[in-house]
């Protein structure tokens, strides 16, 4: 009986808990799957594979940023994977023609373009933010095709100093981070302390109450889905860096998992709820898990499955305990 | 239905509720609440908000399980575990939000209740409404509509025990009298109702008893006569307050001169709102009093920028402006408070955060915010109109009362010199009413200008200046608070006084 009694009070104190402080389970569960890991492979965590995992995670959590802006506002940007491909391959591409700044400045600025794009889709256009990012991430990476071919005889050329962000290490520690802890303060803060922060919050909890209190949606659209752009395009100058080999497809297999992370790290697909540390979180998570996965020896079919399934129940559970009521 | 003998009345009640309690974690909503309902009788259960009506509703009607405390009915006890066993044991709820699909037409949506089309019509037909069409969409009917919908259906069912829940604050003042004309009549026939209003005219009209909840506790079963009002408030609010005196200020404003804040001219929009012209000046009230969609959703949302009227003129301090978003509104120093509250607020966060997402809306504003002077602002908001912040981590765990003061208090910390309120009562408990009232008279001699819609008419003497009437989307009257006794305005409201022309 008195059991009976104590065992809801436990999980109502636990599920208080983790409302107040959503990162804690994520943090636990981060060190657990690294438990398990020591356990599979004794002696695989050192500082060496802390520092790969970090630069690994890197590109995932910086696209993540993305998912998390916009799913703020109740939408998603598809079109991030595309648009991180397309700036990689065209600051390849550029940099032996005109050199590094032209290549970075022409990289950004495609990625702008589909942003704005995407923007304006969402925003004048009133197209739903699935249906447009999706629509030009697919443009995008026919673009991408076509301009291929003018500059198949160019040859690529990866800036040094991208190399150096994405391969290098300082002190132990992986270059990218002098990249991504900046990045990620900035968002950090730039959610929480700026009044376009709290804007994207504002949008996904009531649009129409946002726009009665003066809010013209368009503006903050265009701005949300141009920074989404801008944001990949970074990413895909990092990867670019870190990968040292432009392909057509280079960073679209981390759209989903980008996707995942947020979801993972707490964000509402529905808007108003989020927060990007949790995203951090989410992509380290994943990215210790594909490692797990990868050291199971599994066939690749299985470790899709269990890599989807663990996905799924981490979601479910961690939506469940962070639900209110 | 057979009527039964006084005495068999008497003996068994149709419901009867005793030491029910309801605790939500460490929350205690209900600690002591009964409630009794004999045959031919209607109940008034009254409350200020949060004093644990709806739960006990909830519980009534099989929504929750009470900890403790048993539910009779008809003698027996029942445990009420389902809404659907509820209704077989014949108790039928119309709750205050519709309770029809809006993606069904009204056949489906009987059908999907096993609601008989016959009686449902003749119900229909009873209460007064006209034209309802069994293949309408039901999202596409007003509001008011549905009420009576969902007071139809729940007749048809032929309960022994009505609930019914704000029955009548969605309803144009003829639908009212209709409803309360069908409801007394199935008392007559020996059912009983339970009857829950913010409004005493018709608690007072229509009841027999009235049973008091205050802080989750029944506190006291009055028998309706006239003049208990005051007892009924007082037990409500556990102390005695006065009821309803004027709030000072109110019609003694002079006829203002000079150039007024906001003119009016030849306003149109869509079919609803055809002519309306009127004038406020600086440090005045005007009332709007109308029935229900007459076109002053239409006015407050010209008004507001929300939508743009097809002809006429509207002057600020004498030059004209034209609206294209509600940015340019507020630009121009108005603030609109809709009478949903839903509308203006962000359910899922914070007090501090919906008091100052005006100061972020602008692109001026999407930089860093300051903090210490949002703070402040935000905090003299806070104080200034009682706002209880206990739950102030998500605007939806507020009562009503306090989301309207946050919904207010938005535009004090921005500033404003128009403000309009569209029915900023609807809905709330008495206690932030009568803090509402002397907030705006006040407002209005800070120099703002105000244009108040309200739908309870016993409103209007205690904060407007002047009042405006219109029907079918003109202006009909235009009366001095002095002269805007009740039935004038119904008169007005009903399109009898002489200017009626706009009429049919």
């Amino acid at each position: 009986m008195n059991g009976r009694v104590e065992k809801p009070r436990l999980t109502a104190a636990a599920g208080q808990l983790v409302r107040d402080h959503p990162l804690i389970p994520l943090v636990a569960l981060l060190f657990m799957l690294s438990g398990v890991l020591e356990l599979l492979r004794p002696g695989i965590i050192n500082p060496f594979w802390l520092g790969n995992t970090v630069k690994f995670a890197t590109p995932l959590a910086m696209l993540a940023a993305c998912q998390v802006l916009t799913m703020l506002t109740a939408g998603i940007d598809l079109s991030a994977g595309a648009v991180a491909t397309v700036s990689a391959f065209v600051v390849a591409t550029v940099t032996p023609l005109f050199g590094v700044p032209a290549g970075v400045g022409v990289a950004l600025g495609a990625a702008l373009v589909v942003g704005l794009l995407n923007g304006f889709g969402v925003g004048v256009a009133r197209v739903h933010p699935l249906i447009m990012t999706l629509g030009t991430g697919l443009v995008a990476t026919g673009c991408l095709q076509v301009y291929q071919r003018f500059v198949i005889a160019t040859g690529t050329e990866i800036p040094h100093f991208l190399e150096w962000l994405g391969t290098g290490r300082s002190f132990g520690i992986p270059n990218g981070l002098f990249l991504f802890v900046p990045f990620s303060i900035l968002v950090l803060a730039g959610l929480r302390f700026t009044g376009f922060g709290r804007l994207l919050f504002a949008f996904g909890s009531n649009e129409h109450a946002s726009r009665l209190s003066g809010a013209r949606c368009w503006q903050v659209y265009l701005a949300l889905y141009a920074l989404s752009a801008l944001i990949a395009g970074v990413t895909g100058l990092l990867y670019i860096g870190m990968i040292r080999a432009p392909s057509l497809s280079l960073a679209n297999p981390l759209l989903l998992p980008s996707v995942a992370a947020a979801v993972i790290g707490g964000t509402s697909i529905f808007g108003g709820r989020g927060s990007y540390a949790g995203a951090v979180i989410g992509a380290l998570i994943l990215t210790v898990l594909g490692t797990m996965l990868t050291l199971l020896q599994m066939p690749e079919g299985a470790r899709r499955v269990l890599f989807g399934l663990i996905i799924l129940t981490v979601t479910a559970l961690h939506a469940r305990f962070t639900e209110q009521n | 239905m057979s009527v039964m003998t006084a005495e068999e009345r008497e003996a068994v009640p149709l419901l009867d509720a005793k030491g029910v309690s309801k605790s939500f974690g460490t929350v205690r909503a209900l600690s002591d609440a009964g409630l009794k309902v004999n045959a031919g009788e209607i109940v008034a259960l009254v409350g200020a908000n949060g004093a644990g009506k709806s739960t006990f509703v909830k519980i009534l009607t099989g929504v929750l399980q009470p900890d403790s405390g048993n539910v009779t009915i008809r003698g027996s006890e029942v445990h009420v575990g389902s809404p659907a066993k509820a209704r077989r044991s014949g108790l039928v709820p119309v709750y205050q939000e519709p309770s029809l699909i809006p993606d069904l037409d009204v056949r489906n949506n009987l059908r999907l209740s096993d609601t008989p089309e016959g009686p449902f019509l003749n119900w229909v037909n009873e209460l007064g409404l006209r034209g309802l069409r069994l293949d309408d969409m039901v999202g596409h009917l007003p509001l008011a509509t549905l009420r009576i919908l969902d007071l139809a259906k729940a007749l048809a069912c032929e309960p022994d025990v009505l609930l019914l829940d704000e029955m009548t604050a969605a309803l144009p003042t003829d639908l009212v009298e209709r409803t309360l004309r069908v409801v007394r009549s199935q008392a007559e026939c020996g059912r009983g109702v339970i009857f829950i209003s913010h409004r005493f005219s018709e608690i007072s009209q229509l009841c027999h008893r009235a049973s008091i909840l205050r802080d989750g506790a029944t506190v006291g079963d009055l028998a309706v006569r006239p003049g208990v009002e005051d007892r009924v408030v007082e037990m409500m609010l556990g102390a005695g307050v006065e009821t309803g005196a004027p709030v000072t200020g109110v019609g003694h404003v002079a006829r203002p001169r000079g150039t007024p804040r906001l003119e009016v001219e030849g306003l149109a929009q869509g079919g609803k709102l055809s002519d309306v012209s009127f004038e406020i000046h600086p440090g005045e009230v005007l009332g709007l009093v109308a029935l229900e969609g007459q076109g002053q959703d239409e006015l407050f949302e010209v008004l507001s920028g929300l939508l743009r009227p097809d002809r006429g003129v509207i002057l600020i301090d004498g030059t004209p402006v034209s609206f294209r978003h509600p940015a340019d509104a507020i630009a121009a120093g108005f603030a609109y408070v809709p009478g949903d509250r839903a509308e203006a607020l962000l359910m899922e966060r914070s007090v501090h955060e919906n008091i100052a997402l005006p100061f972020s809306t602008h692109l001026g504003g999407w930089g860093p915010i300051r903090l210490r002077r949002e703070r402040a602002s935000v905090g003299e908001t806070i104080n200034r109109l009682q706002i209880d912040t206990r739950a102030r981590g998500a605007v939806r765990r507020l009562s009503g009362g306090n989301q309207q003061k946050v919904t207010i208090g938005r535009w004090l910390a921005v500033g404003f010199r128009m403000l309009l309120l569209f029915d900023p009562t609807r809905g709330i408990d008495v206690r932030t009413k009568r803090q509402i009232y002397p907030l705006v008279r006040q407002l209005a001699e800070r120099g703002a200008s105000i244009l108040y819609y309200t739908s309870e008419l016993d409103e209007v003497p205690l904060v407007c200046d002047r009042v405006l009437v219109i029907f079918n989307g003109c202006v009909v009257a235009t009366l001095a608070v002095r002269d805007a006794n009740e039935s004038t305005l119904v008169r007005a409201a009903y399109g009898l006084s002489p200017r009626d022309a706009c009429g049919g």
